[in-house]
């Protein structure tokens, strides 16, 4: 892998307590570690007893450009191991904080996958509140850290989700993935739709412009 | 010619053995048709090595089947053996009918009274099972569709010679022969003399103890030899074991032979019920070679019986009834696989390998000669057909697949993902050698999560305390590559060694590197220096016996001094790591000291370094992150 070979080199973290009882997830995540300019790292499979290497999470950090936080919906919040990776990685002086400017100029992504319909996460909704507006504290941790936040990628509806659906949504991912790889999306309409995956067509640009 | 007894005879079978099957197998024609050929040569009829006692040697030889049989029962738990019950009486039954009464037609059609045509129909319907299942096994294929149909026939076969031989006295047309005395004959062994007490009582009584020699046989396996192994096993001899094993199959043989019945039937019935045994895989390791050797000896002596000067005299004819035999029964074994819905791959592979002659139709061929049934002018030529037949299997299995497979193309498909679990359970993916107190939480632990590990234990008497507590728990030194084998070493994927003496371990270890590279290996150590030593003979897993236990222990005890929990949690992984680091550096190091230094100085200065290296190492940056001394100074600024 060399730096810079292409527009962004990709870390995706991902979290699941349960890979092996997910459906969803596992589709998701199949074949990712095979992208050129992408690294994959299954949080639960590394650090079983939430031992999180610090020193070694941090120097990862410093070799992407855009790092990706992979995960289901938990209590409107990622899975337990995120939390304690934020909580540990992003050290005062390092991350944050007069002296802590590591992750200036990054880019932060998050990937969801809700249990629940689209429909539930809005106002008036179940939920009352969209994916976005849920991750405002995650949003402001990225931004204190002085990355700049991408709208998130949502795969919603889980429960009711067909294999073809699941297998569009997998194929949207990678092509996603390999589209900010190479600077292929169109943030500002992304950032208008809201979501990144919300209409794919008019956020990856084609090639030829 | 051949009168220079044992030694003699020995040095050519064997001279013929190693000369001809590597040249067969380098030619890739397989170790079956190597021995028929090596027999054809060393044969009377060839350059005469081998004279008339051929026909003693086969019978002798024919023990090599009984072991065979006995070995497949080992395999066969009786589950699966349920399981199969459909094949073994459905194809295995009308397989035999069918082409016992289509040959029979056509012996009746030309001009054989119509009970010397049923004899022979019967006895050529047969297939070779000593010849079908090595070759099979030599080509892996015994575990496909096509390889169990062909053993539940060759099953069935067996069992039917019992009525068969029962059957022939009654179709005699000449009287007298003093055939009748015969009753039942016997394949192997016990063929010559048939006058045998059971003769002289009526036929509720024979049936009996037919059945009582039976029950005998399942519940002495089931209840007697437990024991009876364990003590023998206790006195760590093993070729006492050996004996014992093959004293089992002999006496079997024996008792099947008094009684009238199938010695090769015996020992199947005797290997069905060792198959849950713990005892298992050493009897199957013990008694391989045995059977190797002995079928290698009955295929010579097949090859050495072919009489080629029947053949010269009338050739047309001998090839006419080959071709006839091996196509009728073609065609008949095609019919079945269609029946049985097999693909045309698999129903290749099954009807070629079973379109022969088999050993048994020599047996049954003379017996008939014997009761009057046939006439020897017409069993003699029959006899010769057979072997040859015998002789073209693994040619014609050979050209199945060289030439027919690669143009059917349909190779068996794999279509089993929803039973993987079940796949897993079958095949036992782990070894455990040593299942004392590390093995056996070791093993807990997967069988808690659906695995069930194959358990190699060198000790008796816990072998026998774990089998009572419903554990699968194998009695055998798992150094030895043959056990190893036998444990399906080649199949698994992990193989613990958690035995509790470092050198036994290092031997297993090296065994296990030298014969089976593909199995990842985890090695419970004692301690550090036995560490090194593992690490060094280039083994990743390796768990110190007393770490993780005295880790705890230093948890329990900074938790009772009033350190939090956490804390001393994650101090105690931090250490882990670290001690586990230093295990690989510190045995690095030792390479470069051990030249100048003794053994005790060397634990000394071990030590040193190791304390050394942890003041270097404090709990250091790793909780940064939950440390806000940093921050509050900012704040203040």
């Amino acid at each position: 892998m060399t730096p810079g070979a292409f527009e962004r080199q990709i870390l995706i973290l991902f979290a699941h307590p349960a890979l092996e009882k997910s459906r969803v997830n596992r589709v998701l995540i199949e074949g990712l570690a095979d992208i050129e300019g992408v690294t994959f790292r299954d949080l639960y499979e590394r650090y079983p007893d939430f031992d999180i290497d610090v020193p070694a999470e941090q120097a990862r950090l410093l070799e992407h450009d855009l790092i990706i936080f992979h995960h289901p919906m938990f209590w409107y919040s990622t899975p337990a191991i995120l939390k304690e990776w934020q909580d540990l990685v992003l050290e005062h002086g390092w991350a944050y904080g007069h002296e802590g400017k590591a992750l200036r100029g990054k880019e932060f992504l998050s990937v969801i996958t809700t249990g629940g319909r689209e429909s539930a996460y809005r106002q008036g909704g179940h939920n009352r509140y969209t994916v976005a507006e849920l991750l405002r504290p995650i949003e402001q941790t990225a931004t204190l850290c002085g990355m700049d936040c991408l709208p998130p990628f949502v795969v919603h509806g889980t429960h009711g989700m067909t294999s073809e659906e699941l297998r569009s949504h997998a194929d949207d991912y990678r092509r996603t993935l390999i589209a900010l790889r190479d600077g292929a999306v169109d943030l500002e309409a992304a950032r208008a739709a809201g979501r990144l995956n919300a209409d794919l067509f008019a956020v990856i640009k084609s090639r030829a412009r | 010619m051949a009168e220079q007894g044992l030694f003699y005879q020995a040095f050519v079978y064997l001279a013929a053995a190693v000369i001809a099957v590597p040249i067969a197998k380098r030619l890739g024609l397989g170790s079956v048709l190597g021995y028929l050929i090596a027999g054809m040569i060393i044969g009377p009829f060839g350059l005469g090595l081998i004279g008339e006692e051929g026909e003693d040697v086969l019978h002798f030889a024919e023990f090599g089947v009984v072991m065979m049989l006995f070995l497949i029962g080992l395999e066969l738990q009786p589950r699966l053996l349920w399981r199969l019950r459909g094949p073994i009486l459905g194809t295995g039954g009308l397989q035999v009918v069918v082409t016992a009464v289509l040959i029979a037609l056509i012996g009746n059609f030309v001009g054989l009274a119509w009970q010397s045509a049923l004899a022979i129909g019967m006895s050529l319907a047969l297939s070779s099972t000593a010849i079908v299942l090595q070759t099979l096994n030599e080509k892996n294929l015994l575990d496909t569709d096509a390889g169990q149909s062909a053993f539940s026939v060759l099953l069935f076969q067996d069992i039917a010679v019992i009525p068969m031989l029962a059957l022939f006295p009654l179709l005699a047309i000449a009287p007298g022969g003093g055939a009748l005395a015969g009753g039942h004959g016997a394949e192997a062994g016990g063929h010559a003399e048939a006058t045998k007490w059971i003769d002289g009582l009526a036929g509720w009584e024979q049936t009996l103890i037919v059945l009582a020699a039976v029950l005998g046989i399942v519940i002495g396996g089931r209840y007697l030899l437990r024991p009876i192994f364990r003590v023998i096993a206790a006195t760590r001899l093993r070729e006492l074991f050996v004996a014992a094993a093959l004293l089992l199959i002999l006496g079997v043989a024996l008792l099947m032979t008094e009684v009238g019945l199938s010695p090769a039937l015996g020992a199947f019935v005797a290997g069905v019920v060792l198959a849950n045994n713990e005892y298992r895989h050493e009897l199957e390791s013990d008694i391989d070679p045995f059977k190797g050797l002995l079928l290698a000896v009955f295929f010579i002596a097949v090859g050495a019986s072919v009489d080629f000067q029947l053949i010269r005299s009338a050739p047309g004819f001998i090839a006419l009834c080959v071709g006839g035999l091996v196509i009728l029964k073609l065609i008949v074994l095609l019919g079945l696989g269609r029946v049985c819905r097999m693909g045309l791959d698999q129903n290749l592979i099954f009807s070629l390998a079973l379109a022969q002659g088999g050993e048994f139709a020599f047996v049954l061929l003379s017996f008939a000669a014997q009761a009057g049934v046939v006439t020897t002018d017409v069993t003699a030529p029959l006899i010769a057909v057979v072997a040859i037949s015998m002789a073209l299997t693994p040619v014609l299995m050979l050209l199945n697949e060289r030439i027919l497979q690669p143009r059917v193309g349909t190779r068996e498909r794999v279509e089993r993902e929803p039973d993987d679990m079940e796949d897993m359970h079958e095949d036992r993916p782990v070894i455990i050698a040593g299942f004392g107190r590390f093995g056996s939480t070791v093993g807990r632990l997967l069988r808690a999560n659906g695995i069930r590990p194959t358990v190699l234990e060198y000790d008796s008497d816990r072998v026998d305390a774990l089998r009572r507590l419903g554990l699968e728990v194998f009695y055998g030194d798992a150094s030895r590559y043959d056990l190893l084998r036998a444990a399906g070493a080649d199949r698994a994927r992990l193989m613990v060694i958690a035995l509790e003496e470092q050198e036994h371990a290092l031997s297993v270890l090296r065994s296990v590197q030298k014969h089976f590279p593909h199995l990842t290996v985890l090695v419970r150590a004692i301690g550090r220096p036995e560490a090194y030593e593992l690490r060094d003979k280039g083994v990743d897993h390796v768990y110190r016996e007393t770490l993780d236990t005295s880790l705890r222990m230093g948890v329990d005890a900074l938790r009772l001094l009033g350190i939090r929990a956490y804390k001393a949690h994650r101090s105690a992984k931090t250490f882990l790591r670290h001690d586990e680091e230093s295990v690989r550096d510190l045995g690095q190091l030792r390479h470069d000291r051990k030249a100048y230094t003794s053994a005790a100085r060397e634990r000394i200065q071990a030590l040193e370094e190791l304390l050394l290296s942890e003041l270097e190492h404090e709990q250091e940056e790793r909780d940064a992150g939950w440390d806000t001394e940093s921050l509050r100074e900012e704040f203040r600024t």
